[in-house]
């Protein structure tokens, strides 16, 4: 349902008759300008949009797509190899081992990122005193900028001063070397990440369950079903298709992930790590691209990245039907 | 001819933005002052320069006796971060300073590229040879005798340590002393596991990489003249002696647990010099300048310089160029000229110990006797004049930056314990031979 916003097709026509010609003949040309006005503004309106997508959206996909079909270097285009660029790739380890820290370092930062905003959105939801001052202060972490975050998590995480490592000393461990092996990197950056993002997932599941109906706990309380079994067998079902979509969108974002683990890095060498223990696979792209300025090469990784991002939007999509989520 | 082209149309671009860009300004009323190179008749020299090149003093004498120009420098503190920002200027024909600093790793990469400099010999700079070593003259020339940089300073080497954090451990101050303790590259291994023996709080060296550098351009000056490419600008990572040696030795002093592990120009190094976490650091002429920054004033007087295990050797040094896309090339010249003459090098030395490369400045007593009060007033006139005395230079290929921080990569790696001496080995041949492939 929704109000029709859209001017009226058919005017109300004066009777031609009892006018003159000349006025006739305007409100024909009027009403022309209005037909060609219902028709074309709406494109007119979104074009900006549209536009500028297709001069920094569309035209970069397409040039990425031919630079990496050749050996491109600082000096300029070089001949064209085909998809050389991409069989390389395929067989090339530090590629691979990219790969694998995207992942990772997702599925260590998003899995309780999510679990995590799904308990306080839960909490939030109940009657609290100073509701607002809550919900805002939980999206705080968001208005940040990234690079404050990495810089104060990159010192926390210092090897011989840093806080974490002072606060495990206090225990008796040894000093980490947060920059030194695979998953103490990975958590590292996992933890920036969800500092600034669990807030915003909360948010969100807030929203959702907000609109949920409130008869539907009463009945569940009525029927003797306990905070917890509501919370699993009513909130996470109605609100499954934002979990979907929130699933959707860290996805992306995690495969995209770069600013936290570069100014993790701090040498800003786009390496990850003396044996590239978190280096993902955007850093791995721009280290080729612009640190070596073999930009064919650093071209066929973006597009490898896009058909990542292609691949696990797919799986996404499916798994929304398979869950009837769309409803 | 394709890439004049693409010049074209990326200028194209440029102007149709730019004019889009204007057109919006005039719209919204304000009348934008045309920015660029002059203003108020004054002509602004830019001029880009990486860690500290102790040009603040000439800088103002410039400005001083030329009216009519107003310099503007800029600095980048870490070599690894100014190289890319470097090359891209110049691949995109804008952005570069008037002057812009090249190291001997980064010009011998732009060496390749003349058309993106001016030929200074245009500009008069032919009579000043003689102010210079030749082989820093011949350096900085094109393989069809043009002439691009103008050297600067050469990296003749040293070793600093901390007197105080030697007194404790039981070790000699007095910078002779100390210098004999460490005749051979063994000697300084040994002395550092007398440091460690004694608890002091503190690691007896700052990282591998440095003294690694340290060792492999020792033993390329004495030897075979190259590191990881023959002056045919083949890979030879793999055989040569000097690499291999440097590597060898660097990693047994790490894995006597001598080094406190740091990344060189990271934070926690930089940081290092205040909190007490090394003793030793081996050090290039144009480092102590650095180092001063860094340490800063409560450490004054505490940092002290000997001589560098293993005889003379150089590591680093400079020239000035003047990128063609400059709009003042002719009065880039002059300002080049003016930093690098014999009386500039001199003055940056003073202020910031880089070692002068033109002969006049070396023999010039206000440089041989030169003490700097902030490293307990050592003698580095001397100290570094002999050092460079012995020195011969060494060949760097195009491709030696990537290469060198693979290798280094590597070697921090196994220095952290993450990896053994052979598996770091093979994976920085490994890595040089992909990055030079």
């Amino acid at each position: 349902m929704g109000v029709d916003l859209r001017p009226t097709r058919q005017r109300p026509r004066p009777a031609a008759t009892t006018r003159p010609a000349g006025a006739t003949e305007r409100a024909r040309w009027r009403s022309r300008i209005d037909r060609l006005d219902v028709k074309a503004s709406p494109y007119l309106y979104i074009a900006p949009f549209y536009l500028v997508f297709a001069v920094f959206g569309l035209f970069p996909l397409g040039y990425t797509l031919w630079v990496s079909l050749h050996d491109w270097e600082l000096i300029g285009k070089g001949p064209f190899i085909g998809l050389a660029n991409y069989a390389q790739l395929l067989g090339d380890p530090y590629f691979w081992n990219s790969i694998l820290n995207t992942i990772g370092i997702f599925v260590v930062a998003t899995v309780p990122q999510l679990v995590l905003a799904l308990m306080l959105a839960n909490a939030l939801n109940r009657w609290l005193r100073l509701p607002t001052f809550f919900r805002m202060g939980v999206l705080l972490p968001m208005v940040t900028s990234v690079a404050a975050v990495a810089i104060v998590f990159g010192q926390l995480y210092a090897r011989d001063f840093g806080m974490i490592n002072w606060l495990l000393g206090l225990v008796g461990a040894e000093n980490v070397d947060w920059r030194g092996s695979k998953w103490a990197s990975w958590i590292a950056i996992s933890t920036m990440v969800d500092w600034r993002w669990t807030g915003y997932n909360t948010l969100i599941y807030l929203a959702a369950m907000q609109a949920i109906p409130r008869d539907l706990y009463e009945a569940a309380a009525i029927d003797g079903a306990s905070r917890r079994r509501q919370l699993w067998q009513i909130t996470v079902p109605m609100i499954r298709p934002t979990i979907i979509f929130t699933v959707i969108i860290s996805t992306i974002g995690g495969l995209q992930l770069f600013t936290e683990p570069v100014l993790f890095e701090r040498s800003g060498h786009m390496a990850g790590g003396t044996l590239r223990q978190f280096q993902t696979v955007t850093m791995f792209m721009f280290e080729n691209a612009f640190r070596d300025h073999d930009y064919g090469y650093g071209a066929a990784i973006a597009w490898m990245i896009f058909c990542l991002i292609l691949i696990a939007s797919l799986v996404n999509f499916l798994i929304i039907r398979r869950l009837g989520g769309t409803k | 001819m394709r890439t004049y082209l693409r010049r074209g149309r990326k200028r194209a671009v440029g102007v149709l933005l730019v004019a889009g860009v204007l057109a919006a300004a005039a719209c919204s009323g304000g009348g934008g002052s045309g920015g660029g190179g002059e203003a108020g008749g004054k002509i602004t020299l830019t001029i880009d320069t990486f860690g500290t090149f102790g040009y603040e003093e000439l800088y103002k004498q410039y400005e001083a006796s030329h009216p009519n120009i107003d310099i503007r420098p800029r600095n980048i503190v870490r070599l690894e971060d100014y190289l890319p920002r470097l090359e891209q200027y110049l691949a995109t024909g804008s952005g570069a300073g008037d002057v812009v600093a090249l190291e001997e790793g980064i010009i011998n990469r732009l060496l390749a590229q003349p058309d993106a400099f001016v030929n200074l010999l245009d500009h008069g700079a032919g009579e000043l040879e003689g102010n210079f070593l030749s082989w820093k003259w011949q350096a900085g020339m094109t393989p069809d005798g043009k002439l691009i940089g103008l050297g600067t300073d050469i990296g003749a080497m040293g070793m600093v340590y901390r007197k105080d954090l030697f007194e404790k451990a039981g070790l000699p101050t007095d910078r002779e002393k100390v210098g004999q303790l460490w005749t051979t590259w063994d000697d300084f291994i040994e002395t550092g596991k007398k440091f460690e023996a004694a608890n002091v709080d503190a690691k007896f060296v700052d990282s591998a990489t440095n003294v690694y550098n340290t060792i492999l351009w020792q033993e390329a000056g004495k030897a075979s003249n190259y590191t990881y490419f023959d002056t045919n600008n083949n890979l030879v990572i793999d055989t040569n002696p000097a690499v291999k040696t440097a590597w060898d030795t660097s990693v047994e002093m790490a894995q006597a647990g001598l080094s406190a592990e740091l990344r060189t120009f990271d934070d926690p190094w930089i940081s290092g010099f205040r909190r007490d976490s090394f003793a030793t650091v081996a050090a290039p002429a144009w480092m102590l300048g650095q180092i001063q920054e860094f340490a800063g004033e409560e450490k004054a007087g505490l940092w002290d310089v000997t001589t560098v295990p293993g005889g003379g050797g150089v590591w680093g040094g400079s020239w000035l160029a003047v990128p063609a896309q400059s709009e003042h090339p002719a009065e880039a010249a002059e300002l080049a000229k003016f930093l690098t003459n014999p009386q500039g090098q001199i003055a940056a030395f003073k202020a910031r110990t880089n070692y002068p490369s033109s002969p006049q400045a070396i023999e010039d007593p206000a440089v041989q006797n030169f003490k700097n009060e902030y490293f307990s007033n050592a003698p580095v006139g001397e100290i570094f004049g002999e050092s460079a005395k012995g020195l011969r230079p060494v060949y760097l290929a195009p491709d030696n930056q990537p290469v060198r921080e693979r290798v280094e990569e590597a070697l921090r790696a196994v220095e952290a314990g993450d990896l053994s001496s052979d598996a770091g080995w093979q994976r920085a041949v490994r890595d040089a031979q992909s990055e030079a492939g």
